[in-house]
């Protein structure tokens, strides 16, 4: 697999350091290259590019209201391959425009058949209005609106993805860019509409140093707090990290220890997440083998 | 072609004509036969599009949005909660200065349930940068339809444009209906900023302070040059279809001492009255507002004016009305009639004229002195 030298988000982004959604992104469009437009709803996404008149994506960007951009990208699917164009259309999305106020419209492109990728860059809160809870943030996790610790589990996204019968539909994490341009890559190759949820560590959001960024992301996936997998018309393929992890997860404390966002976590709610991640392998390795749980 | 047709039917036609590349809409009463009949055609092939058969109204405005910002004509309809289930992408479409045309079934907002004719829903979108038309009979419906795409489409305006029509009294309304062939009275669509995957640009990025309030002026600049584009529009229309429109559509007014102002079915109405006042010796006029926004200059001088609203702007007034006193200056009599489709007949409006109150409202049955 060979990785384009060519770059599209270029210098000039005003994204915080150690952003990991623009790292992904960074991937998604060396994979997407440069026929392709991004469909951005409101989020940190819609502040990476930076200011008018100046813009650090080198392909077009379309920004849109909240709960618009899998609509948008709907329309915009629709009229290119009306105009005989074989254009990309993707959306990147944060956890609030897929799983909260996105989802009607994310649903109604998916149920529709809709040519596009949707990808969600998901940093389990609302980043960009100053880290508030979310349907995707974690049990446990203190935001600014949960102060005292999220007292909800995280929604399964992925299910209600799934529900729908997509084509192809896939996990990925920031602090695996090679994993993830490979997953984008094989999105855009086939029609209809395909996800991927990228798992993307926020220093800002979960209170870590910006430089263990991708250290954290990788801890996610050794802890099996995130599991990375395909999911191609139906059939589950378990990914090369998670696969490791599966055999052996690391400590869970190793995750929620990096950030302060779980600072004052009780034991019994690490015990809650403890046995949720060891439910949710379960079901992957049983889905993987076609076994029914 | 002669045909009996309602307006929902008219409508449909022109859409079929203008041949858009995408249609994205949803179901709502009483615009459903709108997009009944544009999948009926899209099914047999009369009609090339591309329906998208959306999950709500504001995603069928964002659908229309990512179409036509690719640079291909786009159309929806709605009515009522729709319109206003859509507000946040109307005004995202005007503001990404993007020509859809969109047709408006006017009925009333709940609570209580109603889907009778009403001007409320339109006329919340009056500060989207729309351009807003209304129209009183089946031809004009289908007439003006042909020439929202047009005028959207016009270099000079590029904003997007809504043909509004009365619930039930014309979207269901059977009337006689001439259709032309319009040919290159719609040329082929260019938008200079559609997205080009060779000359990437952002679309909508972070804009601050500094700038944010030129794009806005840019769009009153539009509208105000949007004002000749109308008026060469209709003249061109008349020159190639016969039919003549003008901003408003006066009706004996040359010597009137009172002018009846309304919009939609009531202007029609208006005219009747006219006549049944003329037969009592009372110089009465109708000039029927066409075109809302961009709003028409009107000549009132030395004129007594019954303003009719069906619609409020509660703690204020009717919207009509007083856009009329802010932009004339008039003395008017302002009457809140048809409501929810509260039934309004000429001999009502004969009563609005002779028994005026300048400087007063009247809520039609509420404070029935009139």
């Amino acid at each position: 697999m060979e990785i384009p030298k060519e770059e599209y988000l270029l210098k000039g982004s005003t994204a915080c350091a150690g952003c990991s959604a623009s790292l992904s992104l960074r991937y998604v469009l060396k994979a997407a290259g440069p026929d392709s437009v991004l469909v951005i709803p409101a989020s940190c996404a819609s502040v990476i590019p930076g200011m008018y008149p100046h813009t650090a994506v080198n392909i077009p960007v379309y920004n849109v209201a909240f709960a618009a951009a899998a609509s948008c990208a709907s329309g915009m699917s629709a009229a290119f391959r009306a105009l005989g164009k074989k254009t990309n259309v993707i959306v990147y999305a944060g956890d609030g425009g897929t799983l909260d106020i996105g989802i009607q419209s994310l649903s109604g492109a998916f149920e529709r058949g809709t040519d596009f990728l949707y990808i969600c860059y998901d940093n389990e809160e609302y980043g960009n209005t100053g880290m508030q809870r979310s349907g995707a943030t974690p049990l446990g996790a203190r935001t600014t609106t949960t102060p005292a610790g999220k007292t909800e589990e995280k929604k399964d996204i992925g299910a209600i993805i799934a529900a729908h019968n997509p084509p192809y539909m896939a996990t990925a994490c920031s602090a695996f860019p090679q994993d993830l341009f490979k997953k984008v890559t094989k999105a855009l190759s086939f029609r209809g509409p395909t996800f991927i949820h990228v798992l993307s560590p926020c220093p800002t959001g979960w209170h870590y140093p910006p430089a263990k960024t991708v250290e954290v992301g990788r801890l996610a996936i050794k802890t099996g707090m995130w599991l990375l997998y395909e999911r191609e018309y139906g059939k589950v393929a378990i990914s090369g990290p998670t696969k490791t992890a599966m055999k052996n997860p690391a400590p869970l404390e190793e995750f929620l220890g990096l950030q302060k966002r779980f600072a004052g976590i009780d034991e019994k709610t690490v015990g809650v997440l403890k046995q949720r991640i060891a439910e949710k392998i379960k079901k992957l390795a049983q889905e993987e083998s076609g076994v029914c749980g | 072609m002669r045909i009996v047709a309602t307006g929902n039917r008219a409508v449909a036609e022109a859409v079929r004509q203008a041949a858009p590349a995408v249609i994205a809409a949803y179901p709502i009463t009483p615009q459903t036969t709108i997009v009944e009949q544009i999948a009926e055609f899209v099914t047999h092939g009369e009609l090339t599009s591309r329906y998208i058969p959306v999950e709500s109204e504001h995603s069928a405005m964002a659908a229309c949005i990512g179409a036509e910002a690719t640079g291909a004509r786009t159309f929806t309809a709605t009515s009522s909660h729709g319109l206003l289930y859509m507000h946040e992408m109307t005004n995202w479409a005007a503001g990404a200065r993007l020509p859809i045309v969109m047709a408006n079934v006017n009925r009333a907002i709940g609570p209580g349930w109603n889907i009778w004719a009403d001007h409320t829903d339109s006329i919340q979108e009056r500060d989207t940068g729309w351009l807003q038309v209304y129209a009183s009979t089946v031809q004009e419906a289908y007439d003006t339809t042909l020439m929202a795409f047009r005028i959207a489409e016009h270099n000079d305006v590029l904003l997007p444009v809504m043909v509004n029509l009365d619930g039930f009294l014309l979207s269901h309304d059977m009337q006689p209906l001439e259709t032309v062939e319009p040919g290159d009275f719609i040329p082929p669509l260019h938008l200079p900023h559609a997205i080009d995957t060779a000359h990437p640009v952002a679309y909508g990025p972070l804009t601050g302070p500094e700038q944010y309030f030129r794009f806005r002026h840019d769009i009153e600049q539009s509208m105000r040059d949007a004002v000749k584009v109308i008026a060469k529009t209709q003249v061109e229309f008349t020159r190639r279809f016969g039919r003549k429109y003008g901003f408003t559509d006066d009706y004996r007014c040359e010597d009137a001492d009172v002018i009846v102002i309304a919009m939609g079915t009531l202007g029609k109405e208006a005219e009747v009255a006219v006549d049944a006042l003329r037969n009592e010796g009372i110089k009465a006029g109708s000039m029927r507002l066409r075109w809302f926004r961009p709003f028409p200059e009107l000549d009132l001088k030395g004129r007594d004016v019954v303003v009719i609203d069906r619609d409020y702007s509660f703690g204020f007034g009717g919207v009509l009305a007083r856009s009329v006193m802010a932009a004339t200056k008039a003395d008017i009599f302002s009457v809140i009639a048809g409501l929810g489709g509260q039934e309004v007949t000429y001999d009502d409006i004969a009563g609005f004229v002779k028994n005026r109150r300048i400087g007063d409202e009247l809520w039609f049955k509420v404070n029935n002195s009139a």
